[in-house]
């Protein structure tokens, strides 16, 4: 069995605080796997942006030794991954859990084909979903794809692991996931870091029969994976990032894997704890010896139970999640009360956790401070060049709007209310299809519209508008050309002009793509979201045209470095009549002063809402004087004046 | 303070406040006193005017990265709701300083909730020792609104662990580097935070 020559320390907790301060950082757990990566001689790194793992490339990014790119989706970034790797170099590939389901096409066929320099995917599951449309376990993946899973517990083992990753993965010739959590990727704790390692790369030589993989090639590399699989399970039964930390009290051990080995020790410092630090496969012999030291062995893993299952099939008793949740994080709060219930001790009244942004739903038997605080959503941003859009949206009728995955998505949120779907990127486009073919007599006069953003369109909607062309489909696209990846904080990508170095590079022509993809040129249009007449009449006349049509929006997202602020609008008070139009827009520097109810000449009552700009955050994109009748909104040095 | 030396602090404001930026200033200031420190940014899509709270963790060992419920020593509460929102994070010993300046989320002005009529009274009755000050009046009288993060990090100097003027100093010491124009404006920033602590307690 051979054994990992490149990380030699074990890995354990808290060597770094022992360290003197010069050689201790204070690094995010992405800001570490990048630092690791570079330090192992990884030659090329990619990825598209998603929370949480973003910040991996945008670190790695300033590494001037190391190739860096935004690729356009995940599935292109892992195929740039898997060639450099062919081609002899070290490569990583990070995204977050949904983007591995889009890699996921390569990853199944790579597991076949091994890797030449090493290959890491490092995916980043939103457990606790504080930014996804959904919550899921990318450990699965190294189950399915038969390739190995670490899992670090915080940054230092971030650094350490993805360092062990590269080794693992050309011992093994296998792809090696690194599983990150958002608890991982966005704490920032002590990192101990060392220095680069050239590696020589090696070049690419043909392989056929390794790496065309053609069912007669494939089918001699099934038994190959299935054989690497093995050696890898005695290995990690070796392996010394599987130990056991040691307690006294042996009412109950632990099996952890990722961060929850942190909140175990937390919780209860003094039980023997198993840490996994190579996950999949896992070391049954380890786990069976901790399963005879104590009375009850419980399993804590964040979202799946896949260990647990595993070590069920295994003849092994365990706890899991029959006891803990199946979804969110295990953190000492979770943990704690369903321990203590186990072992049959009596739970006391659970601690309020707020949510961060819902209204508290959950029966209380006492009165808690804060229980019935207003929501604090998240929304758009001052004068966001969707604003408009969505004050259109939400203004006209007869519409079932088909959404993406981007800022956008907010406009499900109020006051607009006007997205009808959220599935996966790209999906807008497939979906409004599906809506326009599917639909019943009932909606035979509906408009189906879907609503996307530029670095989506790129991602995977322009597949979906092809398929609108090509299945002559009668649905508006609106293509909200922002010139930013908005969501993740403003990142590059094709639809920018710059790489991720900030070089100037290729900027996609919208229009000519969309025309390319068989959208008629009279069915194109490009308009400014800020001008809404023009906005409302695009959106009338195109859902009219019975074929596809496309509105393409024209101004930068208001975070990004070149936006131009102009001078701040305010209201003239005598002037506003109360009417709230404004309000519809959801510009969040717009509030209300005073409220009052009109009682009408026909007894009906009206309410009023007077409301004043907050001038230190209005930049003045003169949106909201479009919605205001009596004129009220004024630039501020008029006013002044 | 308490279990094992552990002092807790939780951050919470709305993005865009400079909840990170003080949390980071705090978590550098107490590594630089050789504590191990853990920060978590529980933020989501926090550059959109959510809900943004930062859990800062420093004591001879963190595990755990995430505050227990119930557990925070010092809560710095750069709006009064969101101060009220998460105060029953503190311990019995805990202290809320509570930056007085509202800002209400856009489904207050859309009329679908209301803001409370007085948040810090709220925290008062629930029994917590609450400091509260209008910081954004303190940070316009200095003549910069952004002021906001070190008049809060003033106010809160003097129960850390470590003396006040060490973290003066590390906030001064970032300025320095960058823009040296804003020492001077800075430091009375920090000390009007220290007079407004002791004026409002």
């Amino acid at each position: 069995m051979p054994e990992c020559s490149g990380v030699k320390e074990v890995i354990k907790l808290n060597q770094v605080t022992a360290k003197p301060a010069a050689e201790r950082r204070f690094m995010s757990g992405n800001e570490a796997v990048a630092r690791g990566a570079w330090e192992a001689g990884c030659q090329v790194i990619t990825a598209y942006p998603g929370t949480p793992a973003t910040e991996i490339l945008e670190y790695a990014g300033q590494y001037e030794d190391m190739y860096s790119e935004w690729s356009v989706n995940e599935k292109v970034s892992l195929e740039v991954a898997i060639g450099a790797s062919l081609a002899g170099s070290r490569s990583l590939c990070a995204m977050k859990h949904v983007g591995l389901n889009v890699a996921s096409d390569a990853l199944m066929t790579q597991t076949l084909v091994g890797v030449k320099g090493g290959l890491v995917v490092a995916v980043a599951d939103d457990v606790g979903l504080s930014s996804s449309q959904n919550e899921q376990d990318s450990r699965n993946w190294g189950r399915f794809a038969n390739v190995p899973v670490l899992e670090p517990s915080d940054a230092q083992e971030a650094y350490q692991m993805v360092q062990h990753a590269f080794e693992l993965s050309e011992q093994f010739d296998t792809p090696v996931i690194l599983r990150l959590t958002t608890r991982i990727c966005h704490v920032k704790a002590v990192v101990s870091p060392g220095e680069r390692r050239e590696n020589e790369v090696a070049g690419f030589e043909k392989d056929m029969a390794k790496y065309v993989m053609v069912p007669g090639n494939a089918k001699k590399r099934i038994p190959v994976m299935f054989e690497r699989l093995e050696e890898l399970r005695r290995h990690s039964e070796a392996s010394e990032l599987n130990y056991l930390h040691p307690g006294s009290d042996q009412r109950v051990g632990f099996i952890t894997s990722g961060p929850t080995f942190l909140h175990v020790l937390e919780s209860y410092p003094n039980a023997p704890a198993l840490k996994l630090g190579l996950s999949h496969p896992l070391p049954m012999e380890k786990i069976r010896a901790l399963s005879q030291q104590v009375e009850r062995l419980v399993v804590v893993e964040e979202v799946d139970p896949l260990l647990e299952t595993e070590i069920k099939a295994a003849g092994i008793e365990v706890s899991g999640k029959d006891i803990l949740p199946r979804m969110g994080e295990l953190a000492p709060h979770v943990l704690r009360p369903a321990i203590e219930r186990l072992l049959g001790n009596a739970v006391p009244i659970e601690t309020k956790v707020a949510p961060p942004v819902e209204p508290k739903v959950e029966a209380k038997t006492e009165k808690v401070p804060g229980d019935d605080l207003f929501p604090r959503p998240p929304t758009m941003c001052v004068a966001c060049p969707h604003l408009g859009i969505y004050y259109c949206l939400s203004h006209i009728k007869n519409t079932y709007i088909a959404g993406d995955i981007g800022c956008y998505t907010l406009g499900a949120g109020h006051p607009w209310n006007a997205l009808d779907t959220c599935i996966c990127m790209g999906a807008s486009m497939g979906v409004a299809l599906g809506l326009d073919k599917g639909r019943s007599k009932d909606d035979d006069k509906k408009n189906i519209i879907a609503v996307i953003g530029d670095s989506t369109f790129l991602h995977m909607g322009m597949q979906g508008l092809l398929d609108i062309t090509y299945n002559k489909g009668n649905v508006t696209v609106l293509l909200l050309d922002n010139r930013a990846v908005g969501m993740t904080g403003g990142q590059d990508g094709p639809s920018t002009g710059r790489s991720l170095q900030g070089e100037e590079t290729l900027r996609v022509d919208f229009r000519k793509l969309v025309e390319a993809l068989g959208v008629k040129p009279e069915r194109i249009r490009e308009v400014n979201p800020y001008e809404l007449p023009t906005l409302f009449t695009a959106l009338r006349e195109e859902t009219k045209a019975n074929e596809p049509s496309v509105i393409i929006t024209n101004q930068p997202c208001v975070l990004v470095d070149f936006y131009a602020p102009k001078p701040p609008l305010t209201v003239e008070e005598p002037d506003c009549n109360g009417c709230g139009n404004c309000l519809d827009l959801g510009c969040p520097a717009i509030y209300v002063t005073r409220r009052e109810t009109e009682v009408k000449p026909n007894g009906k009552e009206k309410k009023l809402s007077f409301v004043q700009i907050d001038s230190a955050a209005c930049t003045g994109c003169d949106l909201c004087p479009k919605t205001c009748a009596p004129d009220a909104i004024v630039p501020m040095q008029t006013a002044q004046q | 303070m308490s279990d094992n030396n552990i002092t807790n602090i939780m951050v919470a404001g709305i993005g865009g406040q400079g909840v990170m930026t003080a949390a980071e200033i705090l978590s550098q200031t107490a590594l630089a006193q050789g504590y191990d420190v853990k920060k978590t940014e529980v933020a989501g899509m926090s550059q959109r005017g959510g809900v943004v709270t930062s859990h800062v963790r420093f004591g001879n060992r963190i595990l755990s990265p995430a505050i227990p419920p119930g557990e925070t020593d010092i809560l710095v509460g750069f709006e009064p709701a969101e101060a009220l929102r998460w105060c029953e994070q503190l311990r019995p010993s805990g202290v809320a300083m509570v930056n007085t300046m509202r800002q209400e989320p856009p489904v207050v002005s859309l009329g679908l909730f209301d803001y409370p009529e007085d948040p810090v009274g709220d925290i008062l009755k629930a029994g917590i020792n609450v400091h509260a000050f209008d910081a954004g009046a303190i940070s316009r009288e200095l003549g910069n609104p952004k002021l906001v993060n070190t008049v809060m990090l003033g106010a809160i100097s003097k129960y850390l662990p470590f003396s006040a003027e060490i973290l003066k100093n590390e906030i001064l010491d970032r300025f320095r580097t960058h823009k040296p124009k804003l020492v001077e404006i800075n430091e009375r920033a920090f000390e009007a935070g220290q007079a407004a602590e002791v004026a409002n307690r």
